[in-house]
């Protein structure tokens, strides 16, 4: 009985007491000393126990279902624990341990014996070998190789090679033009001062060359260039989506109610604001595009639908040094 | 001068006086339209002696505004009740501003108008009947590259699409269908009536949308989120920094 | 309460100690390593900052890779957020709505994330400064600099990759916009991008978990490499320090030593950075995911921003004139590459080149262990603060719509100002920098002479007053 009463005064001395450290071997001080600071070691105690508290308070927070705000619940307990963690340790950096400010020497510069010692090790450990150039060229000329060889298999990661694919699109002659859920256009449903969406019936709507922004121009409006005359259906015209400059879904019409005061009608990307015509072939009339918007030719079919009449008039998507002199393949 | 001080006395002394008479729809319209509209919405200006409407700083601009024969009570309770017309001056883009008319005298206005010739009247939405998913998938393919995905507003070349947060549902649904400005406009056959529906509801959930964590900074990104990083991230670590190390002294 | 002869705490410590001497041999060099010193300025802190930012991010990353799925493999939603029922998406971004809105401290973890990948840059940012205005690049630290330049380089890409992975809309027109840089760079763009997306744009299966490996594992273990390499560099050859009294020369360091002052500041700057990104991380909302909705090639919203350490490559994108440069119908140079290529490896490359010129400059191929104020070197400093200025302008210009939107001027505007801006900004700044360095060291002579000067004058009264004659 009295040796657990020893060993619950044991316990409650080592948790609890303050204790002065006895020098052991009288061995001279290594660092300076710092008096005992009460006032801090209790400030110190105390947000130590704040941190326990809030980062208990997480574990609750966590613990309770459907709570409101729980993240920022969550990340305040989190938060305040580390933080009064880091005021207990800046306190006890300030106050609690010896604020020396000590002298101590820069290593040198340099170490020129030594460095003499390495070059004259290296030298006369090859010394003996007459032909050193030729020798170095051929373990070169082998690194050389041996890494070409090894980056070789790099190749298969992509068509590094074939940029034919850049060209292709899945329009072509007769396909006909669906919304976004599928259905097919009909031209007398595209109206004047509306933007629509159309896709190339059966195709991957995610590729770069199946989106198209179709919008409907009063005939007398239209100025297409000679090279793409006949394009439109009857006022309807049809351009990629895809921005030439960056890539970017060009998804803002500008298209004016009065025209007299108002800007012209526009297709225009959200990224950069490159702003095209689509009255002049999808022309570049602000912004840092270079390449007017490919147009695809359009007809309407016998039931009144739209299709196309063959691929874009170039390769849609941002221009690449093979842009201008290559054809969109279908 | 003393003329329009004294037409603009008139006209504010005048709101408190008025009845709804049926003559009320024209005497406005002569006061703050005809100058740009033209007599009796023709769009021309035959007489050079129609005085600028008080208040707004109109010059005369003969036949500068669109003919509105036909376009019906829609358009009228569109750009009225939201302060987009009397526009300032022909040319800018209409803008939600200070109403200058009451709303009886709105109400005179747009039954005026609509009697200029057959055309479609104010619209009836009911979002609660559309469908937030295909509203929010609606208003991402449709809408929100000039407003926007959550409806703060953007910019095109030469117009400023708006925030959408003060529009009511009856205004949504007729911005849709008239295309105010430069906006596309979306007849029946390109939105149908629950599609839009489902788009207005979609808008009024952009007024309040989730923001499980925390802040919210506006919904707009990035570039809020820069702001926080330097000033309330990078600063607050600095100074921490300046607690912990030493200045350096003079 | 008396203390005991031998302390509990002392015996832990003594039994440690002992444990690690006896199968590392390495007493001697802690006995060393604990006194190692720290030159004491707050401003030296600033890469501890950055080291503990990248430590949380890859805490908070583990976490990370244990929900997200890497795949571009489009699935219809049915999950409990409302807004997004029954569209298609891709499962990488479902992975992210799944943490971000159904797993709890999901979202915590994530915001957390992102908030330390932009705190990162920042720190690494300020860091760059401190380091660039003090000249602590110069020899024999030179090849730290370098190393740091390079880890600042891979901390871009990383966080770029680490946002776009997640398939939003914004981000993904993001990566569309990679590609079309990509695309615009002379003879071989194409190849590349190409080769690297796997076809164009989306690009093939196989992009979304080799984007991943490259995120979570390729560049964290290139900068953790790297890091390393700078910590060790910076250890052995010390810490640079002001010169503040007379003791700090170049072969003589004073500072504090890192036991047991640093320790504790050290780690309380680490758990201190922790918990302001928690703080951010719970409290203020980022990359709202579930907002934007998943990315779709044909969809894109107005306003759309990269993270803000590459808005300065947008502004670029948005300011450079519209043209393609063709030679007949081969396309040398098309557009994105002024912006998106051209002007950051230009504003790389400085910094890089930078010690070098310097050298050139000055004549100055000494070693340094002591640093300059920014004063002390006028054009030093006048150059920093130009360059610096050009990014800040072009960083700004990225933001002009939203100026255009918020407060009515005209976007065209704007454009042609940042245009002559970025070149007659950055000169003035320079040359308004020059002025102020130059003029603040004459004023530190001036004074220098006039306590000088007041010395004299005390010390002769003193003199003539003790000779009993009057002054």
């Amino acid at each position: 009985m009295a040796k657990a009463k020893d060993w619950l005064v044991a316990a409650l001395v080592l948790l609890v007491g303050k204790r002065g450290y006895a020098r052991r071997d009288e061995a001279p001080r290594l660092v300076s000393k710092r008096e005992t600071d009460d006032r801090a070691e209790r400030v110190v105690l105390a947000l130590l126990g704040l941190s326990s508290l809030c980062a208990l308070g997480f574990v609750v927070v966590y613990a309770l279902d459907r709570l409101p705000a729980q993240t920022q619940l969550l990340g305040l307990a989190l938060g305040l624990s580390l933080l009064a963690l880091a005021g207990a340790l800046i306190v006890a950096g300030k106050r609690l341990v010896p604020d020396e400010e000590l002298a101590g020497e820069y290593p040198p510069a340099a170490h020129p014996a030594e460095q003499d010692a390495v070059e004259q090790l290296v030298d006369e450990g090859v010394d003996g070998i007459s032909r050193r150039r030729l020798l170095k060229l051929g373990l070169l000329g082998a690194g050389g190789a041996l890494g070409l060889a090894a980056i070789t298999p790099a190749l298969s990661f992509g068509p590094f090679l074939r940029v034919k694919e850049l060209l292709a699109t899945p329009w072509r002659s007769g396909r006909r033009l669906v919304d976004e859920n599928g259905r097919p256009l009909r031209a007398a449903d595209v109206e004047e001062k509306a933007l629509y969406t159309a896709f190339p019936e059966g195709a991957n709507d995610e590729e770069q060359g199946a989106p198209l922004v179709v919008v409907r121009l009063p005939k007398r409006e239209l100025d297409l260039p000679a090279e793409l005359a006949g394009y439109d259906a009857d006022g309807i015209v049809a351009y990629s989506k895809i921005c030439t400059h960056a890539g970017c879904a060009v998804s803002l019409y500008r298209a004016p109610l009065f025209r007299p005061t108002e800007p012209r009608p526009a297709l225009v990307c959200p990224c950069h604001y490159s702003t095209f015509d689509p009255s002049t072939g999808g022309t570049v009339v602000f912004g840092p595009a270079g390449r007017p918007l490919p147009m695809l030719p359009l007809e309407t079919d016998a039931k009144g639908y739209l299709r196309a009449k063959g691929n874009f008039d170039g390769p849609v998507g941002p221009s690449w040094w093979g842009v201008r002199n290559r054809k969109a393949s279908s | 001068m003393r003329l329009r001080a004294l037409i603009l006395l008139a006209a504010l002394a005048l709101p408190a006086a008025a009845a709804a008479g049926p003559g009320q729809g024209l005497h406005l319209y002569g006061r703050f339209c005809a100058s740009c509209h033209g007599p009796g919405g023709s769009g021309e200006i035959r007489s050079s002696q129609i005085g600028g409407g008080p208040a707004r700083d109109q010059i005369v601009q003969g036949g500068l505004g669109p003919p509105l024969r036909g376009v019906g009570a829609r358009a009228a309770d569109f750009y009225l009740r939201t302060g987009y017309m009397p526009l300032r001056r022909t040319g800018l883009q209409p803008r939600r501003a200070r109403l200058l008319l009451g709303p009886r005298q709105i109400d005179a206005l747009v039954a005026y108008v609509a009697s200029l010739g057959p055309g479609p009247g104010v619209p009836a939405p009911h979002p609660e009947r559309g469908n937030l998913s295909d509203g929010q998938l609606l208003f991402s393919e449709r809408c929100a590259g000039c407003h926007q995905i959550t409806g703060e507003g953007g910019y095109v070349t030469g117009a400023v699409p708006p925030d959408l947060h003060s529009a009511t549902a009856v205004q949504i649904a007729e911005a849709v269908r008239i295309g105010p400005y430069v906006m596309p406009s979306f007849s029946e056959r390109a939105l149908s009536t629950r599609q839009l529906d489902s788009v207005i509801r979609y808008v009024e959930w952009t007024r309040s949308p989730d923001d499980p964590g925390g802040w919210a900074l506006g919904h707009v990104g990035p570039v809020p989120e820069g702001l926080v990083t330097w000033f309330l991230g990078a600063s607050v670590l600095v100074a921490l920094c300046m607690l912990l190390g030493k200045r350096l002294r003079g | 309460m008396v203390g005991r002869a031998q302390p509990e705490g002392e015996l832990v410590i003594r039994g440690a100690v002992r444990f690690v001497d006896e199968r590392t041999g390495t007493a001697p060099f802690l006995r060393k390593a604990l006194r190692y010193l720290f030159p004491d300025h707050w401003s030296f802190l600033l890469g501890e900052v950055a080291l503990y930012a990248f430590v949380v991010l890859v805490a908070t990353g583990i976490y990370l890779t244990f929900f997200f799925v890497d795949s571009t493999h489009q699935v219809v939603y049915h999950g409990p957020y409302v807004p997004l029922k029954g569209q298609r998406m891709s499962e990488a971004y479902r992975s992210v709505l799944d943490l971000s809105l159904s797993v709890k401290a999901g979202l915590l973890i994530r915001q957390t994330h992102h908030w330390a990948a932009n705190v990162f840059l920042a720190a690494i940012v300020l860091h760059l400064f401190r380091i660039f205005f003090t000249g602590a690049y110069r020899k024999p630290r030179d090849l730290t600099y370098y190393i740091g330049v390079t880890m600042l380089g891979l901390a871009l890409l990383e966080g770029f990759m680490g946002y776009s992975l997640v398939d939003d809309l914004m981000s993904g027109m993001g990566l569309f916009i990679a590609y079309g840089v990509g695309m615009s760079i002379p003879f071989v763009g194409a190849n590349l991008t190409a080769g690297i997306f796997g076809g164009a744009f989306p690009g093939a299966a196989s992009l979304w978990p080799r984007l991943y490996v490259a995120h979570v594992l390729l560049l964290p273990i290139l900068i953790g490499v790297l890091l390393t390499a700078h910590l060790v560099l910076v250890a052995l050859k010390h810490h640079t320090q002001f010169r503040q009294r007379q003791a700090e020369t170049e072969r003589t360091i004073v500072g504090a030593p890192l036991w047991p002052a640093q320790t504790p500041r050290s780690l309380g700057l680490m758990v201190g950075v922790a918990g302001v990104l928690f703080l951010l991380g719970g409290l203020v909302q980022i990359n709202p995911i579930w907002l934007w909705g998943p990315f779709h090639t044909y969809v894109s919203t107005n306003g759309a921003q990269p993270d803000w350490y590459l808005g300065w490559l947008i502004g670029a994108l948005r300011l450079v004139p519209g043209w393609d440069f063709t030679i007949g119908g081969y396309t040398v140079v098309p557009n994105p590459f002024w912006g998106g290529v051209a002007f950051p490896l230009i504003v790389i490359g400085f910094l890089y080149f930078w010690p070098w010129i310097e050298r050139r400059m000055t004549g100055d191929t000494g070693f340094h262990n002591v640093l300059d104020r920014p004063r002390d070197a006028p054009r030093r400093t006048a150059v920093g603060i130009a360059m610096a200025t050009l990014v800040f302008l072009v960083l700004l210009a990225g933001s002009a719509d939203r100026v255009t939107v918020l407060f009515g001027i005209s976007y065209d505007a704007q454009l042609w100002l940042y245009r002559v801006l970025v070149f007659v900004g950055p000169l003035v700044a320079g040359l308004v920098t020059y002025r102020v360095c130059v003029e603040l060291q004459r004023g530190e002579v001036v004074e220098e002479e006039r306590r000088r000067a007041e010395g004299e004058a005390r010390r002769a009264a003193l003199q003539a007053q003790r000779a009993g004659r009057p002054s």
